[in-house]
Order: C-alpha cells, then structure tokens, then sequence
C-alpha cells in the first residue's frame, strides 16, 4: 500500500513576513507586500511595484548566520528551509536532526529556482563585458541553478539527496511532487522540498518585455486586471511518510493526496485559450486523491494577473468543475509572482488554510473573473468543514502543475 | 524616404529583427503577417513594437495595439508615415 | 529499464552513426563545439529560427531518440542541464546592460529559462505528457535518468523520453577558463536523449542497470557502493572514466578504478565530447552505442561482445555519479 504523505513543517520568507506567522498574520489582515521597489537596483524602481523581502542582503545573511558572498537566493531559501526544518523537529543547534530514535534518516533536499545567483552575476556582468578578465569570480559562483541548492544544502547539512527543479513558476510544485514520489518509493524518509527566487534585474525586465508588468498593484482574476507584480520569497514544507511521522511522533494535520504535472504545448510563454494544461494537471491531482471535483473546498489560484493567464486558468476551472465552483482566490495579490517559490509558498498557504479553517482573499478585486456571488474570495472568510485545497502553479514552457492537500 | 522605400526597408528590418528564414522578395507587403501568413506570434509582435521603437521612434502604448499596426507590411508603413515625428529618421 | 532508442550531438560527429558509423578518435581542439546536422527533416522551420544552439541539439536528438524508438507521444519528458540556455541568457544580459534596462526584446528571455529545451520538444510533439527539467550541476543527467526509472515503476508499460543537453558560449568559455576548469582538458558541450522502457525489444541499444550518484560522500561511503557493485557484477568489462587530463581528482578516479578492478579497461571519454557537467550523457550514449553494435572500437581499444559498461565521474565540488550498462 502506498503511504501517505504528511506536512510535517513549513517554513515562508516573502515580501510579507519573514516566517511563516508573520506571512499568517499579513494574509489574514488583508495587508499586501507589494509596493515600491527599494532593495534592487533598477531603471524601473519608481516605475514597476514589486514583494520585496523587506530586508537587504545584509539583514538577510545575520539572520541566516552566513559570512561571504552568497546569492540573495540562497539567502531567502536557507531561511525558509531552515523553519520548515525547525517545525519537524529535525533541527538541533545549527544543523539539520540526521538521527531520530537510534535511527539514521535518509533526508532530500529538493529545492527550486529560475534565476538562481543572477542577482550577483547581473552586477558582475557590466565590468566583465568591458573586460573578460575582470570583476572578483565569487560573484558567479552561484549562477548556477544547482549552485544556489548546494548552498542551502551545505548550510542545513544535507548529504544524501540534493535536486534543483528549474520549470518556470511551477518550478516547486514540481519539487513537492517529487519529494512525495521518492518518499512513497521509500527512497528518502524525509524530504525538504520548495522553490527559491530573489528579485533581479534580469526578470524585471524580462516580463517587461513581453509588457505583462502591472505599473500599479496588481489586481488578479478581476475582470480589469493588468498585469502581474513581481515578487520575491522562498517557500519549503517538510514532507514524511507514515513510518518517519510515527517515529517524529508528530500528529500532522495535512497531508499531500494528490498531484499531477502536464503540459500545454501550445506556446513556449503564453497559456491555451482552453486552459488544456491546466485542465490536464488539476484532473489529475483529483484523481490521484481519488476525490470528484464536488470535493474540492477551495482553489488557490496560479492567479497571476495577466490577462492569458486568469482567463485561461478560469476556461479550465469551468470546464472540470462545470457551473458547480468551488470557493477560489489567488494570494499573489499580496505576494506578488514569486516565480520558482510560489508553489512553495502557497502550499504553505493552503496548509495555513486548512490548519485554521479560514480562506484568504483576493485583493484589490472590483469585477471578479467569475461572476457567481461568492465563488471568488473577496475578504478575509472564516468557513468551517473545509477538508481540502487544489493549488495550482503555472508557467512558461508550458508546464503546469496542482497540488491537492486535504485534511488527515 | 518614399513609401517604397519604406516599404522595403521594413522588409528587411523585419527579416533580421525575427531571424526569419526568408529573403525581402518572399515578403508581399499587403499579405498578413501573423497566423497564415509568415506565420509570427505574439512574441513577434512584441519584438515588432521594440522595433517601432527604436527605428521610428514610435512608442505603441499597448501591446493590444499590435494586431491592427502589424497586420501587413503596408500598414506598419502607413502607420509610421502617420505617425513620425519631424526629428525622426 | 532499456534504452529502446538513443541520439547524441557532441564535437565528435555522432548523430548519424547508427547509419553512418563513427570514427572514434579524440577530437583536438581547446574549444569544443558540436558538429551540428542539418535540422531540416527535424525541427519546424518555423520554430527553429529562433533556437539557440542548446535548444537545437535538445530538440533534434530527442525527436531522433523517439523516432528511432518509434514513439510519438512519449508518457514523461525529461531533462536535465547544469547550465540551461546559456546563450540566450547572455545575450539577454549583455542588452541589459548596454541598453541600461531600456528596449529590450522578449526573444532571448523567453528561450533562457531552464526549461525550454524540454518544452519546445512538449510543444514540438504537442504532448501533454508528465515534463521536468533538473538542474543539478553534474548530477543533472543522472537524476533525469533517476526519475525516469521512478516513472516507469509508476507507471507500467509507458515510455519516457529522457536526456541532457549543455552549451558552451563565449561567455561561459571565458569564465570557465578563469576558474581554471579547461587547462588540461578542452571545453566541451552536448546533447543526449533516449527513449527508456521497462521493456526490450528488438531495436533495443543496452539496459541500464544502474544509477547511483553521492554527493561529498565519507571515503567509506563510496568505498562500500564501488565494492558492492564489483561483486554483484559478474565482471565489468570497461570503465567510461570521467577523467580529464591532469584531473585533479585523479587519484579519485584510479581509487574507483581499484576497487572495481584494476586490469579492467578504461577509456576517458571526455577526450570525445570534452569537458562539461553532463558529459555522462554522451558517455551513456557512447557506452549503449557500443552495445548496440556488439563492439567497442575506440583506436588501439577494441573489445568484442562487450557485456557491461561503467561510466563514473566525480568532480572538485563532490559530485560523484555510476550509470551502469548491460548488453541487452
């Protein structure tokens, strides 16, 4: 029999709280993150709003404990890493627990990323150009993707497994749905997975190319939306199975049912008129659970403001739940896009939501995509019976993938 | 410039803006440019406005703007004589 | 699980040698760069025009891993690359900073994410089937493979299209060089995909037996795996050795070397492909290549009816990776 996989701990850094309580506290207040760019430097500071992590590297690296040059990346996915550890009870001193019982755990590290250490090699990048002999290397040492999760790696102190998913913004939904795998093929016995994304200037202007920037707060699944925000932030969950939750001796109230990955293969940026990957991944989630669309309490939306992509998201919502919606709001109203970490992060959300049997909001929403009364969530609603989540992660490429958490 | 003039000097400009694997003769400048015809995709579009920008000095305010202007090679060349500015050139 | 169809591009020309042939002999160069085929019968004139040279070679030794295994819509699609679109990235990048942040155009970014090579294949084939992209460092291949593997215990009787792809660009080859990394051994970049089921058949290349990476493992760690293998294998008859000229980790490589069997035959393969962090696909494709055809043939080497081949690499930052292979 296959095992279940449970939430064993969580740990949020974004432009919304440093931890997971404060990340809590600001979704449950209504307060956005999103604001004027102040940490990054930029042409488009006064120009593009963004969820900045409020706090410069520096801040970033005292509360982390590290020395050197390191990617703000790393900075933002050891921190939140390191939470999600210290909920497990796998974290003693300033390292990661290896030893439970006299029993020595197989432990994975799956972290996520799309721009890894390109915030130091972007600043590295103009005296390099003028001359290919200058600049000091340590400034590209963590361009590498799987670069920045060794990092993190090394900090927590885990050995036996280390991966790096990089699939656009459904980068760590993807990490979440592999660390479930391995756990249920009784590779690993605890695995740390998320995503990972520091704000840079490469990305910034990058969407602003394909002129899908909000110049003013984002305002997603609205009728009147504009464009996506920006964001940055990392997300981790520590995910175990039935033999290390007895031996952790914790009563895990979430656990991860179901998952599903597929493609759009319609265009290498933009979504399917008909939402196919999406449909594809969010059928196929319900199906591993073994769940019908009816049971479904509460969606948390990929949502990220862009005209495509709320429309497409909302065609394939219709077409796998009819007429008969459920309950749906995108927390990226707050967050802003947070690429490789928003799967991370809102798979925290939605354990957030389950734990407390509350529904965060859209913000900001005047027209909502979906005009039933109630089916998108406008403020903050306290609900009972809710037993299960689908959150859904999209992204470039294609790729699209839904997690469905349910209550244990 | 003439219109002509223009005319293939668009051509061309699309041709490497877009790495197009054509020569400025495959171009008929009344015959669309998007879907059925050279095929381009929202992206070109995208590189197109950049384009506009930085030859012609004309800023499309939307990307919603894109479809109408870049139907065809001719309307991208009324569009400019339309819309350039004295300085420009 | 078997390798039911496989395709490289690296400098040495391989892509057509299941027709052609290939001529194994070291390429001499300080810069490698792959012998490109002409994409035509490939990829989508359309949607070639605006691939950098990584997407190119993904592409096309994937479309031809399928269409030698006769697959069309494989049920995974998996890759892996250490670097992702580097070329794209740069030039990006380089506009970044020359324009500062003004007129950019959306190409070049759209194709530098990691996963493009993978999807553009997705996009390709119009399949909607299970993708990921894996990006760690040296060991980005060996957990594509590794996932493929968990696919197919999954999910019974599919397909999975699996491989790596990396590119060496001016700027790479550059910075490359200044972290010392090409000064005994030529830069070297490459593309590998195959088609891997849990079952044989008759167009079948080899069965890969094993996948085993470690990363920064305690002496006896490595120590225990590279003895156990040896003893359950009933001999390996040639080890694909990672190993560069002047390798610093050489005294790493002959310890593996020991341990499995110090009269075993080795060849260095990065002499072929040159050095980049997922070399082991070419060498996995070098390896099953010579399988396929019953005969390794490698210069002053030649070995008839090999059985089972041992690719190892390890690196300075403690990667260490074993693909074994099996005639099938």
């Amino acid at each position: 029999m296959q095992q279940a996989v449970y939430i064993a701990g969580k740990g949020a850094i974004s432009c919304i709280g440093k931890n997971v309580q404060e990340n809590s506290s600001a979704l449950h207040e209504g307060r956005t993150g999103i604001g004027p760019i102040r940490y990054l430097h930029t042409l488009h500071a006064t120009t593009f709003p963004a969820g900045e992590v409020k706090a410069d590297n520096d801040e970033l690296a005292a509360m982390a404990g590290w020395t050197g040059t390191n990617s703000r990346t790393s900075l933002l996915g050891f921190i939140a890493a390191r939470e999600a550890l210290q909920e497990a009870g796998l974290w003693e001193g300033n390292r990661i627990r290896q030893n439970m019982n006299g029993r020595r755990l197989r432990i994975g590290l799956i972290s996520s990323t799309t721009v890894a250490g390109m915030d130091l090699t972007e600043n590295f990048f103009p005296g390099f150009l003028d001359n290919s002999a200058s600049g000091k290397l340590r400034f590209v040492k963590q361009h590498e993707a799987g670069a920045t999760t060794e990092r993190i790696a090394l900090g927590l102190g885990v050995k036996d497994y280390l991966n790096t998913i990089s699939t656009a913004c459904s980068s760590s939904a993807n990490a979440i749905m592999l660390g479930a795998r391995l756990l249920k093929a009784g590779q690993l016995d605890v695995v740390i997975a998320g995503g990972t994304d520091a704000l840079s200037k490469f990305t910034l202007n990058g969407f602003n190319t394909l002129m899908i920037l909000d110049q003013q707060l984002c305002q997603p699944f609205d009728k009147q939306r504009r464009g996506l925000n920006l964001g940055e932030g990392a997300g981790f969950v520590v995910l175990v199975g039935d033999e290390t939750a007895k031996l952790l001796g914790g009563s895990y109230k979430v656990k991860l049912a179901g998952y599903a990955n597929a493609n759009d293969a319609h265009h290498q940026t933009a979504s399917s008129p008909d939402g196919t990957g999406s449909f594809l991944a969010m059928k196929g989630a319900l199906e591993m659970a073994g769940v019908s669309p009816e049971e479904v309490g509460y969606i948390n939306l990929h949502g990220t403001g862009t005209q495509n992509n709320d429309s497409s998201e909302s065609i394939a919502i219709q077409r796998l739940f009819g007429n008969r919606y459920p309950a749906m709001s995108t927390t990226k109203s707050f967050t802003g896009h947070t690429l490789a970490a928003c799967g991370g992060l809102e798979a925290i959300y939605s354990c957030v939501s389950l734990e407390e049997q509350v529904l965060f909001p859209c913000l900001r929403i005047q027209q909502p995509v979906i005009d039933d009364p109630g089916v998108v969530v406008t403020s903050l609603r306290q609900v009972t019976g809710l037993r299960s989540i689908l959150s859904n992660s999209f992204g470039f490429g294609g790729n699209c993938s839904s997690l469905f958490f349910s209550l244990t | 410039m003439n219109r002509d003039q223009l005319v293939e000097e668009l051509k061309q400009q699309i041709i490497e803006q877009l790495n197009l694997q054509v020569k400025p003769s495959d171009i008929v400048a009344a015959d669309p440019l998007f879907n059925e015809g050279l095929g381009l995709d929202s992206i070109d579009a995208l590189e197109l406005i950049v384009l506009m920008q930085q030859k012609y000095r004309i800023k499309l305010a939307n990307a919603e703007d894109g479809p109408k202007v870049f139907q065809s090679v001719d309307t991208m060349a009324d569009f400019i004589i339309a819309n350039q500015t004295p300085q420009a050139g | 699980m078997f390798i039911n169809g496989a395709s490289a591009i690296s400098p040495l020309p391989v892509f057509d040698a299941v027709s052609a042939g290939v001529n194994v002999v070291p390429v001499l160069t300080q810069r490698g760069k792959v012998t490109e085929p002409d994409y035509g019968s490939l990829i989508d004139q359309k949607l070639i025009r605006r691939m950098s040279r990584i997407i190119r070679m993904g592409v096309a030794t994937a479309m031809d891993a399928l269409k030698q295994a006769g697959i069309q819509d494989p049920d995974a699609i998996l890759t892996g690359t250490a670097y992702g679109c580097l070329e794209d990235t740069g030039i990006f990048l380089k506009r970044l900073v020359e324009n500062k942040e003004e007129m950019l155009t959306p190409t070049a970014f759209i194709q530098s994410t990691h996963n493009t090579v993978g999807a553009q294949v997705a996009l390709l084939l119009k399949c909607h089937s299970y993708n990921n992209t894996y990006v760690q460092r040296s060991h980005s291949f060996e957990l594509s493979l590794m996932d493929a593997r968990l696919w197919l215990t999954e999910n019974p009787g599919s397909s999975v299209l699996v491989g790596a792809a990396d590119e060496l660009t001016d700027y790479s080859y550059a910075l490359l060089e200044r972290f010392a990394q090409f000064r005994n051994q030529w830069g070297g970049e490459g593309a590998a995909y195959f088609l891997v089921q849990s079952e044989s058949n008759s167009a079948s290349w080899a069965r890969i037996e094993q996948i085993y990476t470690l990363f920064q493992p305690d002496l006896e760690e490595i120590t225990a795996f590279a003895t156990k293998l040896s003893e359950e294998q009933n001999g390996i008859d040639l080890l694909l050795s990672g190993m560069e000229s002047g390798d610093v980790n050489a005294d790493q490589y002959a310890r593996i070397h020991g341990f499995i069997g110090e009269d075993i035959p080795v060849i260095h393969y990065k002499q072929y492909c040159g050095s980049y962090p997922t070399a082991t696909a070419f060498a996995c494709w070098l390896g099953a290549f010579w399988l396929k055809t019953g005969k390794v043939d490698a210069g002053s080497l030649q070995l008839n009816a090999p059985k089972r081949i041992l690719i190892y690499q390890t690196d300075s930052m403690g990667y260490h990776s074993f693909i074994l292979l099996k005639s099938c």
